[in-house]
């Protein structure tokens, strides 16, 4: 089974949970931005987070299965038809042979994801499908690129009520070894700002601005390169912050002033440009509740998926159905 | 330094981790400590350890804290930090030595001149030092399979630049600091571009994707641009007419 690209986004990738183990290699771990929506797909398609999906930044392209395959939208919601019908994202849905599959413009968002029954079956490369981009592992995916995907059963038509986090918001933060070199008045400052994401953005990082002065340290310039961790807010040389992504460098030497919880970097990632963001300081024993929280909401997850029902309006040939055919008895 | 910022140092990095700090400025005996201290944690294999890596002076634990508290792992760590001087450990096992053919200054590495100056030395001088100078690889990092190399020489301990080079190519000879890095990718840098090399620090393609480890050595031989383009020609491993051997001592 394989999914054909008829047309493409610019920076669309394979992605799974990601290649921990090669830091110090100076390789960073990649996956998926918006780990939640992994799990979204897979409570969906009711299969392994471990499964890899295609990651679709701000723009998903035109896809044509060879069989019948099994599909599932999540992530940034974004504009789609099957065979010209649109369906709704957030769930799944049977793609037959030779159907085309068309995913447009985010409408929220910043990283759709385009699933499918099985797990695309892209090589493994140092124990994951995840691309790296920055680093050349895998490439963006190409028009005329054939998605392997792997041996499949099972239901669609159903659907889940994804955890709002497509519009900024308030992003959870624990103070991290350079954090001391900023001073109370400038960490109380940066924690009063409300910063909007800047222009600047890929895997690798998000730019904030903010109105004001920058964040600066002290003895910014002189500071050991040390090691970086996805979620790091990086202090570039005028001060503005950068929110480190998946794909970041391993080491540097630019101050971190703080991290985002792991539990919030799906927020984080999927701001779009614009969005307006704030940071809260948490305590270790804060940031573990948040996090046990949301574990525990990843796990709840298949529980929560529902059958999808059609709606009436989007069904185009919805007079030439039989729709009292069959009914025998109202007591049935 | 307060007396807080006494070494080694243990700190939290972020949610999950934690780094324990030989030295804040480059020395030999911290930088052996972190690679040391680093090889220890991932012989020992703690439960919920789920990464290490060692970087200039400082070795990086990353773990699972539903498993490992912060406080369990510093108590863990200062107890490892008691049984022996880390700064007087041996460097690690089966390093090697790399020779690297480099065509220094010239239009393949713009900078040469320059960093000359800011060193206070004529061209020919600082590409006389710098080529005979055996540099150890004190870590790898920021880009996959990416070597920081040193000691130079003091009068190389020259400031980055203010304004980044926009881009520097793969294969590329930096300095800054009396350190060299060898860029495994294109990069924008504020390191000087001294040297270009052919040799590809990261190979994802084959089975031995990264090619340097901690304490390996290198020595840049000068090549002529017409050298490195016959190497180029055919250079489908990777290595850039490197040779390697192994350091018996």
């Amino acid at each position: 089974m394989s999914l054909t690209i008829h047309r493409i986004g610019p920076a669309c990738t394979i992605q799974d949970q990601g290649r921990p183990g090669f830091l110090d290699q100076g390789l960073s771990r990649s996956g998926a931005a918006d780990i939640l929506a992994l799990y979204e797909g897979a409570a969906l398609l009711g299969q392994s987070p471990d499964c890899a999906a295609l990651e679709m930044a701000g723009l998903g392209g035109e896809f044509e299965a060879t069989l019948p395959t099994r599909i599932a939208l999540t992530g940034a919601p974004m504009q789609v038809t099957l065979d010209g019908s649109q369906v709704p994202w957030n769930a799944s849905h049977q793609l037959e042979a030779g159907q085309r599959l068309v995913i447009g413009a985010a409408l929220q968002g910043n990283y759709g994801y385009l699933h499918v029954g099985g797990g695309i079956q892209s090589e493994v490369l140092l124990g994951s499908r995840s691309t790296h981009l920055t680093a050349k592992v895998g490439r963006a995916v190409q028009v005329g690129d054939v998605l392997v995907v792997g041996a499949d059963s099972g239901h669609t038509g159903l659907k889940l009520a994804p955890a709002e986090r497509f519009s900024g918001g308030l992003l959870h933060v624990v103070a991290s070894f350079q954090t001391t070199l900023f001073d109370d008045t400038t960490l109380h400052r940066f924690a009063q700002t409300k910063f909007w994401r800047g222009t600047r953005a890929n895997r690798m990082g998000m730019q904030l601005e903010s109105d004001g002065d920058g964040f600066a340290a002290k003895g910014q310039l002189n500071i050991l390169s040390e090691v970086i961790t996805p979620g790091d807010i990086q202090m570039t040389g005028t001060g503005n912050p950068f929110i480190l992504l998946p794909e970041c460098q391993t080491t540097g030497g630019y101050p971190r002033i703080a991290t985002v919880l792991p539990c919030d970097m799906p927020r984080a990632a999927q701001t779009p440009a614009g969005a307006a963001i704030r940071f809260e300081f948490v305590t270790m024993d804060q940031a573990m509740a948040l996090q046990s929280a949301f574990d525990a909401e990843l796990a709840r997850l298949p529980g929560k998926v529902e059958p999808l029902l059609r709606d009436p309006h989007n069904i185009p040939d919805l007079l030439s159905y039989q729709l009292i055919g069959g009914v025998i008895s109202a007591n049935d | 330094m307060t007396v807080a910022d006494t070494f080694p140092l243990v700190r939290t990095v972020g949610f999950d981790g934690a780094l324990v700090t030989f030295a804040n400025t480059m020395t030999e005996d911290a930088n052996r400590a972190a690679l040391a201290f680093r090889a220890e944690i991932e012989q020992l294999r703690w439960d919920g350890v789920t990464e290490t890596s060692a970087t200039l002076g400082s070795a990086y634990i990353r773990f699972d804290p539903q498993h490992l508290t912060h406080a369990g792992i510093r108590l863990r760590l200062q107890r490892l930090l008691e049984q022996q001087n880390w700064y007087s450990t041996p460097l690690p096992e089966g390093r090697r030595l790399w020779r690297v053919p480099t065509v220094y200054g010239t239009d393949l590495a713009p900078q040469l001149k320059e960093a000359a100056a800011a060193a206070g030395l004529d061209p020919e001088d600082a590409i006389q030092r710098l080529s005979t100078t055996r540099v150890r690889v004190l870590t790898i990092g920021f880009a996959p399979g990416q070597p920081y190399l040193g000691p130079l020489g003091p009068e190389f301990d020259i400031p980055r630049l203010q304004d980044l080079t926009p881009m520097v190519p793969e294969g590329a000879l930096v300095l800054a600091i009396s350190q060299f890095v060898l860029f495994s990718g294109p990069t924008p840098t504020g390191w000087r571009h001294v040297g270009q090399t052919a040799f590809r620090c990261f190979r994802p393609e084959m089975e031995q994707s990264f090619v340097l480890r901690p304490g390996d050595e290198m020595i840049f031989e000068p090549v002529s641009p017409d050298q490195l383009d016959q190497i180029r020609a055919n250079n489908t491993d990777g290595t850039g007419g490197a040779t390697c051997e192994e350091i018996t001592a």
